[in-house]
């Protein structure tokens, strides 16, 4: 998994409530065999019309949104479908870190899985970095998220603190992998297994 | 004297393998179900990294999504990408050595509906599966939750999932259900009152009257949906009706760990003073039919009510999002709900494509004819529906009104297999969700129960099957 450190980055609006998975990527772009490639079916139907063409005002058909790093959502982001094609997709397009009011619960878990940083703030921040990433001087400009010290500044330099479980930040700080950490206790497994054999044995 | 646990803290415990000081722990996984859609690159993952699939007896494999459901798909699938998925797990299931349902076998059905009906899920089992709508499981009193790719993989590499335990919440349901008025309504009602983040970081165990009355396919359609209150997992503890679902079924324990299981599945329940951290409670007696006519399941209304202004939502979001629904649905603030009409009814899924939801859907629509101009689709969660209602004589009586009789499969539920609405499109459905474009572009859906699907398949608009 590719670590997560500071990102230095352009971030786009999309405020809307209960974005989906499948708003996100549609159900007939999953029929995919790769986890690549993905980031040309983001948001799909808000992104182009019946012919395929870019819809001129969704955020990321825009400048400099088109180069957004950052997505900063509404409330109950990912809801739906468990696809994890979603925060691929997003990853694909170079999403690195959602902000948001809250999260799904398997989106949020699919994405940190992907290297991408959720962050969930009050809706009142998460508004007030909206407007500043849609609105006035400071529109378009360049966010800074650092995990390290769990800080978002905004292109004014106003600085956002953010909380992450601190299981989440040390894998993406340092990129673990998940199957390596639990195999580490195979043991511990196999007697959970012995154990499990005894006491219910219809499961064996 | 030990703290009383819920139902959901005694599954969790039980299935403890190591747990860190901050909550991440290791849990065991009984039953891991797979589909062609979310695990390719789980196997993919697993075959770059050369590890094995660590407990195969504990994997079943069966195709559903992107399977057509016309009788045509044994001898070719059209779809060179749908094709290709099927190959890939059919090359997978043999390379890793995983027990396979294929399309030809009378098993073969949408994952959440084989599950319980060939025994495989039951209580005090922990199943995931990579759909969100694994949560349908825990009608039988198991931990069932729906994992992405990358845990899909984690759970075929180690039979484990790294997570942390989730909160409890209780919803707590009194009084039986009134005639016309079915679990799907019931479902509907609760995420109108908790909207589709109630849930979210919990559990679910539904509690009451409302449930224990319900046969095992109407517990299912409500664990099925927890996922749409945001639930990571509902459940139902397993009562007498749960032993008598799972009796004599293939994987059901049999002769002495038959007794031994039924043993142990009687202690599958919450203690007296357990905690919640959470708790919503409504009546079921005064409850009646529901539709969806907006983007989001909870976006719901009794059948009686009128498509809400905008303007009614005090918070502005919702207000916009309503706005954007209404837009999308092609509808008018203050129509009722009743004068929408519909071109398709699809009655199936895995919420609602059990044997009970077709006799239901088949009780009202008998002797009556589909309105002129309305396709409906009637589509079994599995074979082995499909072959029980084939010997009731279901299949007849859907012919006869009209309405097209299908092979088992996810169907219209969802856009990936030939089953979608054209762009416009207005559908009265059975299935989980209406989200925009869920099943075609640009296609509209109302969630709806079987009775009151078959109600709109006969009268052409969405209608209060009491009145039928």
């Amino acid at each position: 998994m590719e670590k997560f450190n500071v990102l230095k980055a352009v971030a786009a609006p999309l405020t809307l409530v209960n974005v989906d998975t499948d708003m996100i990527i549609p159900a007939r772009f999953l029929k995919t065999i790769k986890r690549t490639g993905l980031g040309k079916s983001l948001f799909a139907a808000m992104r182009y019309d019946e012919a395929g063409n870019e819809r001129p005002d969704f955020v990321l058909n825009k400048e400099p949104y088109r180069h957004a790093k950052i997505l900063i959502a509404g409330d109950n982001f990912g809801c739906g479908s468990s696809r994890e094609h979603a925060p691929w997709s997003l990853a694909d397009f170079g999403i690195r870190c959602v902000i948001a009011p809250s999260f799904a619960d398997i989106f949020h878990n699919n994405s940190f899985k992907n290297g991408i940083l959720c962050i969930q703030l009050p809706q009142a921040e998460v508004d007030k970095l909206a407007a500043k990433a849609a609105t006035g001087n400071t529109a378009g400009g360049e966010f800074t998220i650092d995990l390290e010290s769990q800080t978002i500044t905004a292109p004014d330099g106003a600085v956002v603190s953010f909380n992450v479980d601190g299981t989440r930040r040390k894998n993406l700080l340092n990129g673990l992998d998940d199957i390596g950490i639990t195999l580490q206790s195979a043991a511990k497994i196999s007697a959970f297994e012995d154990r499990q054999r005894q006491a219910q044995p219809w499961l064996a | 004297m030990t703290q009383p646990r819920t139902l959901y803290d005694k599954l969790w415990t039980s299935h403890l393998v190591t747990a860190e000081a901050d909550g991440t722990s290791i849990l065991y996984i009984d039953l891991h179900l797979i589909h062609e859609v979310t695990s390719p690159q789980a196997f993919e993952g697993l075959r770059a990294a050369g590890r094995k699939v660590h407990a195969p007896n504990r994997t079943i494999a069966v195709p559903d999504h992107n399977v057509p459901t016309t009788p045509d798909r044994l001898e070719f699938i059209k779809d060179p990408e749908g094709r290709q998925q099927l190959e890939t797990l059919e090359a997978n299931v043999k390379e890793f050595g995983v027990p396979y349902i294929p399309i030809s076998d009378v098993r073969q059905g949408i994952v959440h509906i084989i599950g319980p009906e060939l025994g495989l899920t039951q209580p005090g089992k922990t199943i995931v599966c990579g759909d969100s709508h694994t949560s349908t499981h825990g009608a039988l009193g198991a931990l069932a939750f729906g994992i992405g790719t990358s845990e899909v993989e984690h759970v075929l590499a180690t039979q484990t999932l790294l997570t942390k335990k989730s909160k409890n919440m209780r919803v707590l349901v009194d009084g039986k259900l009134p005639p016309g008025v079915t679990a799907k309504d019931l479902v509907l009602a609760i995420i109108g009152k908790i909207g589709t983040s109630g849930g979210t970081g919990h559990v679910i165990e539904f509690v009451g009257e409302a449930f224990t009355s319900l046969s095992m396919e109407g517990r299912m359609t409500v664990c099925n949906m927890s996922i749409e209150g945001g639930a990571r997992a509902g459940m139902i503890a397993p009562d007498d009706t749960t032993f008598a679902y799972l009796k004599s079924r293939p994987y059901a324990p049999q002769g002495e760990n038959w007794d031994k299981a039924v043993a142990y599945w009687r202690t599958l329940k919450s203690d007296d003073g357990a905690h919640f951290d959470k708790e919503v409670r409504l009546s079921a007696v005064d409850l009646v039919p529901h539709v969806t006519w907006g983007t989001s399941p909870e976006d719901v209304l009794p059948i009686t009510a009128k498509v809400p202004d905008p303007k009614s939502f005090t918070d502005p979001n919702k207000s916009k999002a309503a706005a954007r629904s209404i837009e999308y649905m092609g509808l008018k603030a203050g129509m009722p709900l009743e004068e929408i009409k519909v071109d398709k009814v699809f009655i199936g899924s895995c919420t609602n494509g059990r044997i009970e939801d077709m006799r239901a859907a088949a009780g009202v629509l008998k002797g009556k004819k589909v309105a002129a101009g309305v396709g409906v689709l009637v589509v079994p969660g599995s074979g082995l529906v499909k072959k029980q209602a084939e010997e009731e004589g279901l299949d007849r009586i859907f012919r006869a009104t009209g309405a097209e009789w299908r092979e088992p499969g996810c169907s219209m539920c969802l856009g990936m297999n030939p089953d979608i609405l054209k762009p416009g499109e207005r559908c009265a459905s059975t299935s989980n969700r209406n989200f925009e474009g869920r099943q075609g572009i640009g296609g509209r859906t109302h969630l709806v129960s079987p009775e009151m699907a078959a109600a709109a398949a006969i009268t052409g608009h969405l209608t209060d099957v009491r009145k039928i």
